[in-house]
């Protein structure tokens, strides 16, 4: 008898699956690197071949690391951002995938350089140890090296305000973040 | 004007639905014969504004009426005429509205066919098919409204989607929404019986012809689709598990139980239970597909739209139609049972293990397709679950299935002697095995276990299809075939022949890419491929990069293949045609990709073994369900008696 | 039976077969081969919509192709190279769902399902074979 009250328990269940799923986003994958220290790499330096950009450069300062490619009409949009959080002392690195160096250094002077070194990464090789699938892309780098957050996407305020900030404010030590305050971190 | 002529036609035919939906049930519960009476002019006349509506949508696109928002997204002034014509369907709101005239034919059809039943059924019958129409109308015409303005005017369009400009594209969605819409006609028969208290074979033998049409079309939609992603995607593949190829998958599923518990109902009156809750299941997975699509829910190439507003909506109709008719089958299927005995070895209990297995097998794909979502919504990450799990776990109920129906098709009704069956079949049995062991192994070398197996079954099934006709065309012998049996023998047929080409396609599947330049060979095997250097190509809206290819044997030229890489003037991004030579045997797959310098390209090389058997069978199918609601017995009306008591041909 | 003898030909020669055309992305060691086909079939490409990266046209599928060539190439199994991917992409880009905690339910399912069918279907089998075989005529045509 009770039977046939099955069907309509396993409808219900399914429809409340549906209606939790309206809100979740089938585009968002989560970063399996959240969490876990900064990934073994190192590239050279776009502006200066000599130099290099590593594992190393991140650990003992809060930091972002963005990354772009002159080929990345939506890295344009955030690139007036990079900047303002530059200028307030935020210290950004870049990782610079799939492209050309002398094309990339003529954009960082033709449009401005927020970063304070950017990595050159023409095959993608150092990306793939970030799990990067595309630009812009930006990570959230503790002071111990730990990966914080990743955003896919391009950088705006909005973002800053929900998703940087609370975790900024969460991790920075006494003398972390200097520059918090300059990016409404008061 | 047209476009909102359109629209009023659409919003008159919603208030007509809701006439249709509301009035006749009330007439069929209070008894009053001139409420019951408006059903089916309602439903005329629903047809009548719906048709206008959708005229007016194409109207709009052939005449380049940019004005109208629809049409500026998916159309261009140098889109080919029937492009614009089916560019009626090549987006959201479009495709609702061929749902929603879709749904008007079919009612139209079972208003016209419904005159030998009784009146209360009938319009109940009608009367839930208005309420579905009423709720897709509202749907269309409060969140996917096709006739919009776009003010001011744009000078030229978008252009159409260049996936879609392509004529498998204008067949597809039509066919496959015909058998998915289609569904909704024995779900009005379902809840119309749980609204009347009664089910009897009578019911089941005016619910079958209506399924089997929608099965048929449903079973041409999706291989049609099928077919098309394989030649027209580029990457030499014909089913990827994606979330909407699922969601018409498993109403297919769940209609071919549908049809075979129909028969158990119309022979033997039970079964009813059962029965009732396929129809409702089948309907509920075509509203569901209608919801993965548009929802933004999953990921998916081919989803419409990713819009959870008209997402909730859909899962409200959902709930209104679903809900209700589990809901009323939850109070009311207890009174449908009746009795009615059988054995272990009879063809209602293979009916029932197939009932069983078609239940499991949706319950698998169902389950693959939501495991992501549900992992996801308890919080757990987000896993992916794709063509490696279903591809395996789909096999556990379907092979055994396929193997029972060459078994079931012979067995007699209530019951059957083992042995006599046994004898029936040992010959094609072991003919079967035989050939599935050997044929992978002589002309391919190597072959896995459940390839064998797979093959074994795929050949036993056509075998046994074949025994009747064969026995009655060939040694005149056993009782005349019926269009109905006939029907099923190609059918079942075809399933054994689908799964060979599927079986084989998969297994024995050649896969290469290569780098090339103009005069190098590619060898496979007995096979050259000269590649002779890529030129230009020009169609009526883009340009193309196209190769030449010579497919020559043993030095002679059996074909010249051209894959292109198009650019589409307005849609610039770039687009494969691949180039594909068939034969029965074996389909030989090349598609163009990118240039790699110095005039070299790279190619996407494959060779299919048995492809074409894919297609056969499945069409095969849909064929034998043809030939099956041409039976004599859909041409009589349903209280005439029959005459002789005659045995059914697979008892000996 | 030409044609059949050159699909013969086609497997039979497989091992043998020399390409004037380079490869572009493969192996000369046709077993490599087939398990780098099979192994880019089961990764999913992390920025499209639902296809694996043997499909994708997109450069991150490329780019992850060539690495899952270079750790073949030295000398990584399977589970090693879906550990790297999964590591760094998560376990989303993974098609075949790895057996863990949480997906068992994901494999077991099935054939939970199958035990349940197989329940359900002897229940109903045991009931009906107790009801009477009723002797109306069959009345009608052979149905099939």
């Amino acid at each position: 008898m009770w039977r046939y009250v099955v069907p309509l328990v396993l409808f219900i269940g399914i429809g409340a699956l549906f209606w939790r799923g309206l809100d979740l986003n089938p585009n968002y994958v989560p970063s399996a690197l959240v969490g876990k220290p900064v990934p073994t790499f190192s590239v050279s330096s776009v502006k200066d071949p000599q130099a290099t950009v590593s594992t190393e450069t991140l650990v003992g300062k809060v930091s972002l690391v963005n990354v772009w490619g002159t080929w990345c009409v939506e890295c344009r949009h955030e690139h007036g951002f990079l900047l303002e959080l530059a200028k307030a002392g935020v210290p950004i690195y870049g990782l610079n995938v799939r492209d050309d160096r002398s094309a990339a250094i003529t954009w960082l002077s033709t449009l401005g350089d927020p970063y304070v070194a950017s990595g050159f990464d023409p095959d993608n090789k150092a990306g793939i140890e970030w799990g990067v699938t595309g630009a812009p892309e930006t990570f959230l780098i503790g002071r111990d090296g730990t990966i914080l957050h990743k955003h896919i996407s391009p950088l705006t305020p909005q973002v800053w305000q929900r998703d940087f900030l609370p975790l900024l404010k969460k991790h920075c030590g006494p003398a972390d973040c200097p520059f918090l305050s300059a990016v409404g971190g008061s | 004007m047209i476009p909102e002529f359109g629209q009023l036609a659409l919003a008159l035919a919603l208030t007509l639905a809701l006439v249709q939906g509301t009035l006749p049930l009330m007439g069929a519960a209070r008894g009053r014969a001139d409420w019951m009476a408006l059903a089916r002019p309602a439903a005329a006349g629903q047809f009548v504004f719906v048709s206008i509506a959708f005229g007016a949508l194409v109207y709009a696109f052939l005449s380049d009426d940019f004005s109208v928002l629809f049409v500026a997204q998916h159309s261009n002034s140098a889109l080919p005429v029937f492009y614009k014509a089916t560019a009626a369907w090549g987006g959201h709101e479009g495709s609702m509205l061929l749902w929603i005239a879709v749904l008007a034919a079919w009612t139209m059809a079972v208003a016209a066919g419904s005159r030998s039943q009784p009146q209360e059924f009938s319009s109940r019958v009608l009367g839930v098919l208005g309420i579905v129409s009423a709720g897709v109308i509202a749907f269309a015409l409060l969140t996917s409204n096709p006739f919009t303005r776009l003010i001011p005017a744009v000078a030229d369009g978008n252009d159409l989607n260049p996936l879609l400009q392509d004529p498998g594209m204008i067949f597809h969605p039509p066919t496959l929404y015909v058998g998915y819409v289609g569904m909704a006609v024995p779900f009005a028969f379902a809840v119309a019986a749980l609204l009347t208290g009664r089910l009897d074979k009578n019911w089941a033998k005016w619910t079958r012809p209506w399924t089997v049409v929608a099965w048929l079309f449903l079973t041409a939609g999706i291989t049609m689709g099928s077919w098309w992603a394989y030649y027209e995607l580029g990457w030499g593949g014909w089913w990827f598990w994606d979330p909407v190829e699922n969601s018409s998958f498993m109403p297919w599923l769940m209609a071919t139980a549908l049809l075979h518990s129909l028969a158990v109902t119309e022979r033997r009156g039970i079964f009813k239970s059962w029965t009732v809750l396929l129809a409702i299941a089948a309907f509920s997975l075509s509203l569901l597909g209608t919801f993965l699509t548009r929802a933004g829910v999953m990921i998916s190439v081919h989803a419409f739209a990713s819009d959870p507003t008209r997402g909730l909506f859909i899962l409200g109709l959902l709930a209104l139609f679903s809900g209700g008719a589990l809901t009323l089958y939850a109070v009311r299927a207890n009174n449908l049972e009746a009795e009615g005995g059988f054995k272990l070895v009879s063809r209602e209990a293979f009916l029932l293990a197939n009932n069983v297995l078609l239940v499991i097998a949706t319950g698998v794909v169902l389950l693959g397709t939501l495991a992501p979502l549900i992992v996801e919504a308890l919080g757990l990450g987000k896993i992916s679950v794709g063509p490696p799990y279903f591809n395996l776990m789909f096999l556990l109920p379907a092979l055994p299935l396929v193997a029972l129906i060459g078994v079931g098709m012979h067995a007699g009704w209530r019951m059957m002697p083992g042995d006599a069956l046994l004898r029936r079949l040992r010959v094609p049995a072991i003919v079967a095995v035989a050939f599935g062991i050997a044929l992978p192994f002589v002309f391919f070398g190597t072959a896995s276990v459940l390839t064998v197996l797979a093959v074994s079954i795929a050949l036993w099934v056509a075998l046994s299809s074949l025994l009747d006709p064969v026995r009655r065309l060939v040694f005149r012998t056993g009782a005349p075939l019926t269009r109905g049996q006939v029907g099923m023998c190609l059918a079942h047929f075809g399933v054994g022949v689908f799964m060979l080409g599927a079986t084989v396609a998969s297994a024995y599947n050649f896969e290469r890419d290569f780098a090339v330049r103009p005069g190098d060979t590619m060898e496979a095997g007995g096979y050259e491929l000269l590649f002779k250097g890529v030129g230009s190509a020009q169609g009526p809206n883009f340009v193309a990069d196209e190769a030449e290819i010579e497919l020559r044997a043993d030095g002679g030229l059996i074909g010249v293949l051209r894959p292109q890489v198009r650019t589409y003037r307005v849609q610039t991004e770039p687009m494969t045609e691949a180039a594909i030579d068939t034969n029965m045997l074996r389909d030989v797959f090349v598609a163009l990709g990118e240039p790699l310098g110095n005039d070299a390209w790279s190619l996407r090389l494959r060779v299919k073994p048995l492809i074409s058997l894919l297609w056969l069978g499945a069409g095969l199918m849909a064929l034998g369900g043809l030939v099956a609601i041409t039976d004599k017995r859909y041409r009589v009306p349903a209280r005439q008696p029959a005459p002789a008591v005659a045995q059914p041909a697979g008892v000996s | 039976m030409k044609s059949l003898a050159l699909l013969a030909g086609l497997w039979l020669a497989f091992a043998a077969c020399a390409f004037a055309a380079e490869e572009a992305e493969g192996f000369d060691d046709p077993a490599l081969n087939e398990r780098y086909r099979a192994l880019i079939h089961e990764v999913r490409c992390p920025k499209c919509l639902n296809e694996s990266i043997a499909e994708s046209k997109a450069p991150v599928a490329a780019e992850l192709r060539r690495e899952i060539r270079r750790l073949m190439g030295e000398g990584a199994s399977n589970d090693e190279i879906k550990a790297f991917l999964s590591s760094r992409y998560g376990e989303f880009v993974l098609y075949r769902p790895p057996m863990t905690a949480k997906t068992f339910a994901v494999w077991a399912a099935p054939f939970v399902l199958v035990a349940l069918g197989g329940v359900v279907f002897w229940r109903i089998l045991a009931a009906r074979t107790q009801q009477p075989i009723d002797d109306e005529p069959l009345d009608e045509e052979p149905t099939p």
